[in-house]
């Protein structure tokens, strides 16, 4: 069980560096959606199951598809590079 | 020093995920990956709440059935509620705040055409100084 | 002694004036008479080679390098910030007591109390949601207020705009046998017909999410869930129904008229239920409202309806993000 606890916490800081060193828009922000996934695993965990659920329709579900509307917006869905780098 | 960090391993996972969160704000100059860090710390803050609320060995804040009917109210079975009620409104608003956050950065690319916010800058400041031209050029005209 | 100094000071001088090198022979001018409009300039009087003066040359070299070293700074120092804040926080977390321990100081008489009355004061088996919409409904409320008027200000923002444009211009349209042509006003969708396979899986799923949503939100003071987490998989159940049957179908029934009047009734409702005590003076421990049995459905006194009006404004607010982002409108 400890485990598990501690290979999900490593996860958690990978995909937090991952997601800031990732050049393309896109990918931090499915990176961040399997953040969210592996924090709601960790409210369960923590025997907090509100908290899980509601991470996991808000945080993975929702808060994901504004970010993915906003990237259509902006057209950089599908593109190599981010207009920064 | 590191046994104690080992000990709590919740709360410093949540410690670096803030730091991370924080250099993301920081140093991104990107306006997306900029909110990215910011729910990143939201997150991290929210960990530290509910791992502070944790006891080990015992059950969720549910109300469990004692065997004659009735409901086991001793405090000693359940976690520590409150981190879950505070964590709960959270959650929710850091989606509102992304939602604004976003919607003010569709705008601003509406107006500049660009994400990183050094670049929005620089073309703010071209337009002002396009515009003072202008209202100059205006003001020769009126004189003339 | 005082002629070397005298010498250094003026060379420095020059050096910040922008004056260029001393002639041997320095004729100075005689002063113009005050009179006459037109004089030479002071700077004219030493009929010398103008340099950049110390300022000029500085903002010569900032608009080089400026930007350059700025960002060199700001970088390290922003480093050095996290590092040490970091680093703080770690040696914090280290002296806390140790992570699941039944003695941690914030398992206090608060928890006791609201472990061990909950159940019977508020009638709710799940105690987050006797605590967060019995003890501390208000602040409940008022975070359902963020959320509506997070919704009503992305609608200004996204919404407004948009629609400003877009009612006097002429917009590309297609009609019905493909051919462009202009139209006064925003644009039609157009229907996305061929996705057979997300409308079939939509056709049968909606359903399932729609009940699961009602089942968390109705079962809220029973089970984990409540008016957050159930409002939110409505409000995806709305977003499956806009995506596989075009925004128009769900136009149809959930716009923004519908939204404003559903969001600011459920608000209303919210804030005249539990602003009861404010006029009836009590601290709202005499509740006319009976708690029924723990563990039935119709248990927990208001919790139920306070429930269905926050899933009702978590559902109706994310759906509304959805649309905003995705068509500009509601």
């Amino acid at each position: 069980m400890i485990v598990i606890e501690w290979l999900l916490l490593i996860f958690l800081i990978v995909c937090a560096i991952a997601v800031s060193i990732s050049k393309n828009l896109l990918n931090s922000v499915i990176i961040f959606m399997s953040y969210s996934l592996v924090m709601a695993v960790i409210w369960v965990l923590l025997r907090s199951p509100d908290l899980a659920i509601t991470e996991a329709a808000v945080g993975a579900g929702v808060t994901s598809v504004l970010f993915f509307l906003a990237l259509r917006k902006i057209g950089q869905m599908g593109h190599k590079e981010d207009e920064e780098k | 020093m590191l046994e104690k960090l080992l000990l709590n391993h919740y709360e410093a996972a949540a410690v670096i995920l803030s730091g991370i969160g924080l250099t993301n704000l920081l140093l991104q100059r990107n306006l997306i990956k900029k909110i990215i860090g910011l729910n990143i710390m939201d997150t991290a803050v929210y960990l530290f709440l509910a791992a502070k609320g944790y006891v080990a060995g015992r059950a969720a804040p549910i109300l469990l059935e004692n065997g004659s009917g009735g409901w086991v109210t001793s405090s000693s079975v359940y976690v520590n509620p409150v981190p879950a009620g505070l964590v709960l409104t959270g959650i929710v608003v850091s989606v509102s705040v992304t939602a604004f956050a976003l919607a003010l950065t569709l705008k601003l690319y509406e107006s500049y055409g660009t994400l990183n916010i050094d670049e929005a800058l620089l073309r703010m400041t071209e337009q002002q100084e396009e515009l003072e031209a202008k209202v100059d050029e205006a003001e020769e005209g009126i004189l003339s | 002694m005082n002629e070397e100094l005298k010498a250094i000071w003026r060379s420095l001088f020059d050096w910040v004036m922008g004056n260029g090198p001393r002639p041997e022979n320095e004729v100075i001018p005689p002063e113009p008479p005050p009179d006459l409009p037109f004089t030479l300039k002071p700077k004219d009087k030493y009929s010398r080679f103008h340099e950049a003066t110390l300022k000029e040359r500085y903002s010569q070299w900032v608009e080089i390098h400026g930007l350059h070293i700025f960002s060199i700074v700001y970088s390290g120092l922003s480093v050095l910030t996290c590092v040490v804040v970091v680093s703080l926080l770690l040696a914090t977390v280290a002296e806390l007591p140790p992570f699941g321990d039944e003695k941690n100081p914030a398992n206090n008489e608060v928890i006791r109390r609201y472990v061990e009355h909950g159940g019977h004061e508020t009638g709710a088996q799940n105690i987050v949601a006797g605590l967060i919409l019995d003890y501390r409904a208000f602040d409940t409320f008022g975070e359902s207020a963020v959320l509506f008027t997070a919704a009503v200000s992305v609608l200004m923002i996204l919404g407004a705009s948009r629609r400003n444009k877009q009612d006097n211009e002429l917009s590309p349209n297609v009609n019905e046998d493909g051919k462009n042509f202009l139209q006064r006003g925003p644009p039609i969708k157009t229907f996305r017909k061929d996705d057979a396979i997300l409308r079939g899986v939509a056709t049968l799923s909606i359903p399932v999410i729609l009940m699961m949503g009602c089942v968390v939100v109705i079962n809220g003071h029973l089970s984990p869930g409540g008016g957050f987490s159930g409002g939110a998989i409505l409000s995806t159940a709305l977003i499956l129904a806009a995506n596989a049957y075009g925004f128009e179908r769900v136009h149809d029934f959930f716009n923004e008229r519908t939204f404003i009047v559903s969001s600011s009734t459920a608000l209303m409702i919210y804030a005249l239920s539990k602003g009861y005590s404010f006029f009836t003076g009590a601290n709202h421990l005499h509740s006319i409202i009976p708690k029924g049995t723990i563990g039935n459905i119709l248990s927990g006194g208001l919790i139920l309806p306070l429930n269905i009006c926050v899933g009702l404004i978590v559902a109706g607010t994310l759906y509304g993000f959805y649309a905003l982002f995705s068509e500009g409108d509601m």
